[in-house]
């Protein structure tokens, strides 16, 4: 009895531990958001007691593109969410459920993708937005794809595949067609590993930094992240609203986490015991 | 009308294997066929086959007369009940019910009344507004028969659909269905593998195994004429006896000579059995079967048997007895003093006995 509320508190110690340094980087920066630029290199950086306030850093970032930067990056994130969510339930059914040859293959492939180097395929996925006409534009969400795509298949093969096959065939029975099956049953059965993969797939466009930078290099064009490595002059980098810009982009992905959280966990290892 | 005709129907699956052997069955308008094997005897290829849900390799399909292979399953307006009920749980019961009629664009007024009509039958019209997790077990089941019933379809296929209720419930269910058999004057394809489900419910039974029909009769039929032993040791609980023997003659009567271990050999008298079907046989290896009801205990010549357990179930007694490491069941009514340890003497009723060629497995008579 005695060795478990010890190791009980150990386990609390080390989680609280793992989370300071998780969170530390965070809360640094967000302090760091609301002191002079002045102080932030200098010896009073450390000086927690005596911290200057001032929201100058903010005002000073507003008067940039970050707006329209954010607007870019809701635009881009919330088109790459729909059309990947939509193929990739497509997708993760037809895995699920359909039978045809050479599908352990496939599912590989989907896999793989996920896994070459985003360097490796930036080059050529350049030059073929620039001969398309595609830099600078909303198109730069297919190549999103890439990124989102095998994840969202991945999360949602599991959930399709949960669904007990009868419900299908009831509903065929009753003189229901497959694409009418597929949006009316298959789909609401499938919400939370729907809405799951929806999530993860918003959150990593909107991450998303390397595509960015080298598609959209118009100023207009660019999306948050991006902007945020802008926000420089010829000899320095302006920390204070590089800070108050991470804090701001951040908003976002945080309150969806944790307005969702029990969705997301729940659809994450959901598939992964039997019921 | 819609008559169900398999015709030389078969099912090879993708790995080879043969799951319905070259079938054919005429399943008539508004019968109760009940198709019956153990598990693996292709009874649900055979359903899956009559829906539509599993391609036909071979062989042909008529429902109603029309050539059913290639017709689409929501084309052939027949309605299944799944043994794990299949319910939509995003939707209500009455939303479950009206998914088909939607569906076939049945005028609104019109389900609403045919919905109200099928709970009120089911008994389940206080549950319409529910989801269907909030349901037991067996207003599920009502609600899955209630879905099929409101389409109005030309057969009703069910999958084992009581299997998954308990026992009292699968009792009521039973009655209900044969009720509704008689109501709805449609025909119902029923796959199950408890024969007891068979006995009482069809109208004729099919008993499959390893993909072929053994027999295709009444209830009653299968039960008193078996066509072959399969069929013979499948339908009845407890099981019928079987005895290996030679037939022999003495005098004008025939007799099952068989061994019997320790307790040397026993003599089944054999009668009402006509001669010339049994003159083929004499001196030759010969199966005798009797029902555990048509076994009784003699203090004469018989089988001698050791009890090993004895059943009481009310008005009855099932007294289990080993010869030779073989379970030999006896029905007999209550009270007994029969008890475990006791050397029993069994004798088959000579008049309701089964015998079968021990090659063909074939029923003599």
């Amino acid at each position: 009895m005695k060795k478990a509320i010890k190791t009980s508190t150990l386990l609390k110690i080390i989680i609280i531990l793992y989370l300071f340094i998780i969170l530390f980087p965070f809360l640094w920066v967000s302090l760091t958001s609301f002191r002079p630029e002045s102080d932030i290199w200098s010896s009073n950086a450390l000086n927690l007691k005596g911290m200057r306030f001032t929201d100058d850093n903010y005002a000073k970032l507003f008067k940039t593109t970050i707006f329209n930067s954010l607007k870019n990056s809701l635009i881009i994130s919330s088109i790459t969410t729909v059309y990947v969510t939509l193929i990739a339930s497509l997708a993760a059914y037809s895995i699920a459920r359909l039978k045809f040859k050479f599908k352990k293959l496939l599912t590989v492939v989907i896999l793989a993708t996920s896994m070459f180097p985003q360097m490796i395929v930036v080059g050529p996925i350049y030059r073929i937005f620039v001969n398309l006409g595609w830099t600078n534009s909303y198109y730069i969400s297919l190549p999103y794809s890439m990124l989102t795509l095998p994840v969202a298949v991945f999360i949602l093969i599991t959930h399709f595949s949960q669904i007990p096959r009868e419900m299908e065939e009831s509903a065929i029975m009753d003189g229901s067609s497959k694409i009418n099956t597929f949006f009316k049953i298959i789909l609401p059965l499938a919400a939370p590993g729907i809405f799951t993969s929806a999530i993860m797939t918003f959150i990593g466009a909107w991450n998303e930094f390397l595509l960015s930078l080298t598609l959209n290099t118009d100023e207009m064009w660019r999306t948050a992240t991006v902007s945020i490595s802008f926000l420089r002059g010829q000899f320095e980098i302006f920390w204070g609203q590089v800070t108050a810009a991470t804090v701001i982009v951040t908003i976002p992905t945080l309150i969806i986490v944790i307005l969702f959280q029990k969705q997301i966990v729940s659809g994450i290892t959901s598939g992964a015991l039997k019921e | 009308m819609a008559e169900i005709k398999l015709k030389d129907l078969t099912k090879v699956y993708g790995n080879g294997f043969k799951a319905v052997k070259s079938i054919n069955l005429d399943i008539k308008d508004q019968e109760f066929m009940v198709l019956v094997g153990p598990s693996g005897c292709g009874k649900s290829t055979v359903l899956r086959m009559i829906a539509g849900l599993e391609e036909i390799t071979s062989g042909e399909l008529y429902i109603g007369g029309e050539l059913m292979n290639d017709v689409d399953p929501r084309d052939r307006n027949i309605a299944m009940v799944f043994q794990n009920y299949a319910l939509y749980p995003h939707m209500s019961v009455y939303e479950n019910m009206a998914f088909g009629l939607k569906l076939q664009k049945v005028d609104k007024n019109e389900i609403k009344q045919r919905i109200h009509d099928a709970a009120k039958a089911l008994d389940i019209e206080t549950q319409l507004e529910k989801k269907p997790k909030l349901l037991s077990g067996g207003q599920r089941q009502r609600v899955a028969l209630g879905r099929a019933i409101v389409r109005k379809p030309r057969v009703f296929l069910m999958d084992e659909p009581l299997s998954n209720l308990d026992a009292k419930l699968r009792v009521q269910m039973r009655a209900e269905l044969i009720r509704l058999h008689d109501e709805l004057k449609t025909t119902f394809v029923y796959v199950t593998h408890d024969q007891t489900e068979a006995m009482t419910m069809g109208t004729r039974i099919c008993v499959l195994k390893d993909g072929e029909i053994k027999q295709v009769a009444s209830p009653a039929q299968i039960y008193n004429k078996p066509d072959n032993l399969f069929v013979a040791g499948f339908i009845g609980s407890p099981q019928m006896n079987f005895y290996r023997g030679n037939l022999i003659k003495e005098g004008d009567t025939y007799f099952l000579l068989g061994e019997n271990g320790v307790h040397g050999k026993f003599k089944f008298p054999v009668e009402k059995v006509a001669a010339q079907m049994l003159n083929p046989y004499l001196d030759k290896q010969i199966i005798l079967g009797a029902r555990p009801e048509h076994m009784i205990l003699t203090q004469g010549e018989g089988l001698r048997a050791e009890v090993m357990v004895t059943e009481l179930l009310g008005s009855e007694i099932h007294i289990h007895a080993y010869v030779q490491n073989e379970i030999h069941t006896v029905k007999i009514e209550a009270p007994t003093s029969i008890k475990a340890g006791d050397i029993i003497t069994l004798l088959p009723e000579s008049n309701h006995i089964h015998l079968f060629d021990p090659d063909s497995e074939l029923s003599i008579v």
